[in-house]
C-alpha cells in the first residue's frame, strides 16, 4: 500500500448513545464515507473521502452526527501551512494541476465588511416601508437618449430595448450541465416568480425552459456551444461572456463523462466528447473584433434585445470596461476574484483578478469621468452574499447583481467544493440520475423565491432608514457609505469617507 | 473648520415667493415682509432673495453679481470677464449698513453680453457658454464667486436673517413682477455668503427648505455631464438638475417634475396607456435625476415661477391666490401677512407641480 501522505482534514463525529443504525448516512453519501459493520451492528466512517458537504448531517434522524475540524497537524510553520504542504503533496502524487470548485476562499480582504451604511436623524426622516411604497425595480439597459417628439408633442419611446426587473438581483451564468436539470428549472421558475432573470451559461438552453424565455438571459461564450438563433431569440438578453472572476483568462473544460443525453443535445455537441471553451473567442482578439460580434447579436436579433458583456475584474477593468461601453453593449457585467465555478485550476482562482468592490468602484468612476456611465449599466457579482452587500455595491454604483453561490446556498448547496468532482450529493452540481432527484425543484424554487424576498424586504429597510424610497436614488450616493479600518488609498479607489468624517 | 463646498451641511428652512401673472412690477418690501414671518425657520445663517423683472434698462444682458473677497480677486476677476465679454455697465450693488450682517465681500454686478468672437470660436451657443464662464470664475479664481448670472434678474444673498439681508441690500427700493426669499437653518457655520441661497444659473434660481437623500447620486450624475458642485449644498444640485434637464435636454417643467418628483410605480400603473408610457420612459431615462427625501422648491426663471414638493410630501408648502398674484410659501402666515384676503389658499400633493408665468409668456 503506497504512502497516504494526507491525513484528512475534517472528521465524522458519531455520537453512538443516539445513532440508530438506520443507514440512512450510507445511502445519502455518494463519496461512501459512511459504512455498516453488521459483525458489531454499528456505522463507521472513513473520512479520508469526506468532502464536508453536510448531507449526512442534514438528513440524520436522530442527529447523531456532526463534521469537526480534525486537530492532527504537522509541526506549526508559519510559512508551510498544513494546506500549503498538502497541496505539495497532492501535486507530486498526480503529477496534475490543482483543481477547485466555488469561488476563492483565501483570505483576502473582503471590502464589503468594512463599509458601513448610514440612516437619517433629525434633518430629515427616514422612511417606513411598511407605510410607505418603498422601490426597488430597476431598468437595465443603455440610457443615454435625445430627447424626441411626436407631431403632438408627446416624447417619443427612443430608449433602446432594456430589461426590467423587480428588484436589482439576477442568477448569474450556471450552465446545464455544470448544475442539474433541477437546478435550472429552480432558478427559472423562480425568476418568473420574482419578476428577474435566470442566466444559462454557456451550456445552451434545454427546450423545457423555453417558456422561460421571458426571464431568460442566454450565454454566447467561447465555446459557443448551443447557440443557434432560436436560442438567442427565446432570450430577454444575451451575454457574452469574455471571463469569469473565478478563472480570469482561463478557459473551461467539461468533461466527456457529462456530455450525456440532454446536455449533448443542448450543447450540440456528441456524446461523450470533452466540451472545451477556449481560453480567448477566437473572433474576438481586440476591442474592436467585440464590437462586431456584439452588433452580429443585435443583428440576428433584429435590435430587440441588450447585449450583456461579461468579464472578470482584472487590473486593467476600467479601461476594459470603457472599451465596452463604447462597443455597442448595453450592460457591463464584472465577475469579481471571488466568484464561484465549478471547476478552475486553484492557483487561478486563489490568486488572479481583484475584488469585486474596487472593480465597481474603479468602473463607475471612470465611466463618469469619461462621461459614458449613461450607456451602459452595471451589474456586479463575485461574490454577492446578502442584501447589505447588494445595498453597498449599489450605492457604489452598481445597477444591480448577480448572484450564483447564494442562490445555490439556498437550494441546499454547503459550499463543500467538489463541484468537478460531479458527485455533489444535494443534487446540485451533478448529473448522476439517482443524486440529482434529490433536489426538487418545487421546493428548490420555493426556496430562492424565498431568499430574495427576505432580501427584498431587508433592502427596502435599509432604504427607509437613509429616507431614501427609491433604488434608483440610492444608485451611485457613496456618501451613504463609510469606510472602517481602510487606508487612505483604498478609501480614495473606493470613493468613499471613512466613519467619523 | 471647512467652508462651504468642502463639507456637506444639511440645513432647515424657509421659504416664500410671490409672482403677478400680470407682471406687474412691485417692491420687494412685501416679500421682505413675508419672509421675517418665518424668522424661528431661520438662524440666522443664511438669507437671501431672487427678483426678477428688477433691470428693464438692461434686459437684454446678462447681470452677474458678484462677491469678490479681495481687491486682487476682483482685479483678476474683471480681466477675465474683459476677455470673454462686452461690459455694457459696472457697479457696486448698493447697500446699508446693517448691524445683523457683517463680513460683507466686495459685492459687484456687471451687465454683461459675450464678445461675438470668443463665442463663435467657442462653437458653443450664448448660454452655454456663459454658464461656463460662471464655472470658470467659480472653480478657477480664488476669491470671486458669482452668485447670479440670468437677464433682467438677481440674486441678494449673504450671511444674517433674511430680512436683515433684504434691508442691507435695500430690496425695497428693487421693483420686479416676481421674488423668492430664504431662511437658511445649517447645522453648523461656515460663515460664507455664496453659500447662502436662492442659488441660481443663468436665469433660473431655486430656494429650497428639505434635506434630499439622494444627494450623491443626483450629484456624481450631474456632475458627469460638465456641472461641478462645488457648494455640495442640495439647492446646487437642483439648480443645475433643472438647468440640465430644461435647458439642455428640453424637458417641460411638468416633465422635469415628473423625473425628480416622480409618481410611484403603483401610481403609473394605473394610468393609461399613453400616459404610463411617457412616464415610464422619463423615470427610466433620466433615473439618476430622480430626488427623494424631503424637499419643498421655488423654481424662478425668466417669465415665471414654479414649486414642486418631493413625492412624499416631507415639507410643508401653501399656494394662495388673488386677483393676479400667487403667492407660494412654507405657512401659510407668511402669506396671510402681504395678504389677507385670498381667494383660494391650497396645498399641493407631494409632487404635483405648481407652475406659473407670465401672461403672453416672457417679455
Amino acid at each position: 500500500m503506497a504512502i497516504r501522505y494526507i491525513y484528512s482534514e475534517y472528521e465524522v463525529s458519531r455520537n453512538t448513545d443516539r445513532c440508530i443504525v438506520c443507514r440512512v448516512c450510507e445511502r445519502q453519501c455518494a463519496n461512501e464515507v459512511h459504512t455498516y459493520l453488521p459483525e458489531q451492528n454499528k456505522m463507521t466512517a472513513d473520512e479520508s473521502k469526506c468532502v464536508n458537504c453536510h448531507r449526512c448531517v442534514s438528513l440524520c434522524p436522530t442527529r447523531a452526527l456532526k463534521i469537526i475540524k480534525g486537530n492532527n497537524t504537522y509541526k506549526e510553520n508559519a510559512n508551510w501551512s498544513n494546506k500549503t504542504m498538502n497541496e505539495l503533496y497532492r501535486q507530486a502524487d498526480s503529477g496534475g494541476v490543482l483543481l477547485s470548485s466555488m469561488g476563492n476562499s483565501e483570505n483576502y480582504p473582503i471590502y464589503f465588511d468594512r463599509i458601513l451604511l448610514n440612516a437619517s436623524q433629525v434633518t430629515n426622516p427616514s422612511i417606513d416601508p411598511l407605510r410607505e411604497p418603498m422601490e426597488t425595480r430597476v431598468y437595465l439597459g443603455s440610457k443615454a437618449v435625445k430627447i424626441e417628439r411626436d407631431e403632438k408633442g408627446r416624447l417619443k419611446n427612443n430608449l433602446l430595448p432594456h430589461l426590467k426587473l423587480s428588484m436589482p438581483i439576477m442568477f448569474s451564468a450556471m450552465s446545464y450541465g455544470s448544475i442539474s436539470y433541477n437546478a435550472h428549472e429552480s432558478l427559472a421558475r423562480a425568476s418568473e416568480e420574482l419578476g428577474i432573470y435566470y442566466n444559462t451559461g454557456e451550456g445552451g438552453l434545454h427546450e423545457d425552459f423555453y417558456p422561460y424565455g421571458k426571464n431568460t438571459i442566454v450565454q454566447v461564450a467561447s465555446g459557443r456551444f448551443g447557440v443557434h438563433k432560436a436560442y438567442l431569440n427565446q432570450a430577454a438578453a444575451i451575454e457574452i461572456k469574455i471571463g469569469q472572476g473565478a478563472k480570469p483568462g482561463i478557459g473551461g473544460h467539461l468533461p466527456g463523462k457529462k456530455i450525456v443525453g440532454d446536455i449533448s443535445k443542448t450543447r450540440m455537441i456528441p456524446e461523450g466528447s470533452d466540451a472545451i471553451s477556449p481560453a480567448p473567442h477566437h473572433d474576438i482578439y481586440s476591442i474592436e473584433d467585440l464590437s462586431q460580434l456584439v452588433y452580429s447579436l443585435k443583428e440576428a436579433t433584429e435590435y430587440k434585445k441588450p447585449v450583456i458583456v461579461k468579464i472578470a475584474a482584472v487590473h486593467n477593468v476600467a479601461a476594459i470596461a470603457s472599451g465596452i461601453a463604447r462597443s455597442g453593449a448595453d450592460i457591463i457585467s464584472i465577475d469579481g476574484f471571488r466568484g464561484g465555478t465549478g471547476a478552475a485550476p486553484t492557483r487561478i482562482r486563489d490568486h488572479v483578478g481583484i475584488p469585486i468592490e474596487l472593480a465597481l468602484a474603479g468602473v463607475d468612476k471612470r465611466l463618469r469621468d469619461e462621461g459614458i456611465r449613461d450607456q451602459v449599466s452595471v451589474v456586479v457579482g463575485g461574490s454577492i452574499r446578502s442584501s447589505t452587500d447588494i445595498v453597498k455595491a449599489v450605492a457604489l454604483g452598481a445597477d444591480c447583481v448577480y448572484i450564483g453561490t447564494a442562490a445555490l446556498l439556498a437550494l441546499g448547496c454547503h459550499l463543500c467544493r467538489s463541484c468537478h468532482e460531479g458527485k455533489c450529493n444535494w443534487g446540485i452540481a451533478t448529473q448522476v440520475p439517482e443524486l440529482l432527484k434529490r433536489l426538487n425543484p418545487d421546493i428548490g424554487y420555493k426556496r430562492l423565491v424565498n431568499l430574495l424576498t427576505a432580501w427584498r424586504h431587508e433592502i427596502e429597510e435599509i432604504m427607509g432608514g437613509m429616507g431614501i424610497n427609491s433604488i434608483e436614488s440610492l444608485k451611485g450616493n457613496r456618501l451613504m457609505l463609510r469606510g472602517v479600518g481602510l487606508n487612505e488609498k483604498e478609501l480614495e479607489i473606493l470613493g468613499i469617507r471613512h466613519a467619523g468624517e | 473648520m471647512l467652508k462651504e463646498g468642502q463639507v456637506r451641511i444639511p440645513s432647515g428652512c424657509a421659504i416664500s415667493g410671490m409672482f403677478s401673472k400680470t407682471g406687474q412690477r412691485q417692491s420687494g418690501e412685501n416679500i421682505i415682509q413675508s419672509i421675517s414671518v418665518m424668522h424661528e425657520r431661520s438662524n440666522g445663517l443664511g438669507g437671501g432673495f431672487a427678483a426678477y423683472g428688477i433691470y428693464p434698462e438692461n434686459k437684454d444682458y446678462y447681470a452677474l453679481h458678484i462677491f469678490h473677497d479681495h481687491l486682487a480677486a476682483k482685479n483678476e476677476c474683471e480681466s477675465f470677464l474683459e476677455r470673454h465679454f462686452d461690459l455694457i455697465n459696472l457697479s457696486k450693488i448698493p447697500t446699508r449698513k446693517h448691524k445683523g450682517v457683517t463680513d460683507e465681500p466686495l459685492i459687484w454686478r456687471y451687465f454683461v453680453t459675450p464678445l461675438p468672437t470668443k463665442l463663435e470660436s467657442s462653437q458653443l451657443d450664448e448660454r452655454e457658454f456663459v454658464a461656463k464662464c460662471v464655472f470658470r470664475i467659480n472653480t478657477r479664481i480664488e476669491g470671486s464667486y458669482v452668485c447670479s448670472s440670468g437677464k433682467d434678474m438677481g440674486v441678494f444673498k449673504a450671511v444674517g436673517f433674511p430680512e436683515d439681508v433684504g434691508r442691507f441690500y435695500r430690496l425695497d427700493e428693487y421693483e420686479g413682477y416676481c421674488f423668492t426669499a430664504h431662511g437658511r437653518y445649517p447645522t453648523n457655520t461656515p460663515g460664507w455668503w455664496g453659500g447662502a441661497h436662492p442659488f441660481a444659473l443663468l436665469g433660473y434660481s431655486v430656494a429650497h427648505n428639505g434635506e434630499i437623500s439622494s444627494y450623491d447620486a443626483n450629484r456624481r450624475a450631474i456632475e458627469m455631464y460638465g456641472y461641478s458642485c462645488t457648494l455640495q449644498t442640495d439647492t446646487e444640485v437642483i439648480t443645475y438638475i433643472f438647468d440640465y434637464l430644461h435647458r439642455k435636454k428640453g424637458l417641460t417643467f411638468q416633465e422635469i417634475a415628473s423625473v425628480i418628483s416622480a409618481p410611484f410605480w403603483q401610481t403609473i400603473e394605473a394610468m393609461p396607456p399613453e400616459e404610463k408610457e411617457t412616464h415610464e420612459y422619463l423615470r427610466n431615462a433620466f433615473a439618476s435625476q430622480l430626488i427623494t427625501g424631503p424637499f419643498s422648491i421655488l423654481v424662478g426663471f425668466e417669465g415665471g415661477l414654479l414649486a414642486l414638493n418631493d413625492r412624499l410630501k416631507l415639507r410643508s408648502m401653501v399656494v394662495g391666490e388673488k386677483d393676479d398674484m400667487v403667492y407660494i410659501a412654507s405657512e401659510e402666515a407668511a402669506i396671510r401677512v402681504i395678504e389677507q384676503d385670498l381667494t383660494r389658499v391650497w396645498s399641493p400633493k407631494g409632487g404635483e407641480l405648481v407652475l406659473v408665468e407670465l401672461e403672453g409668456g416672457s417679455r
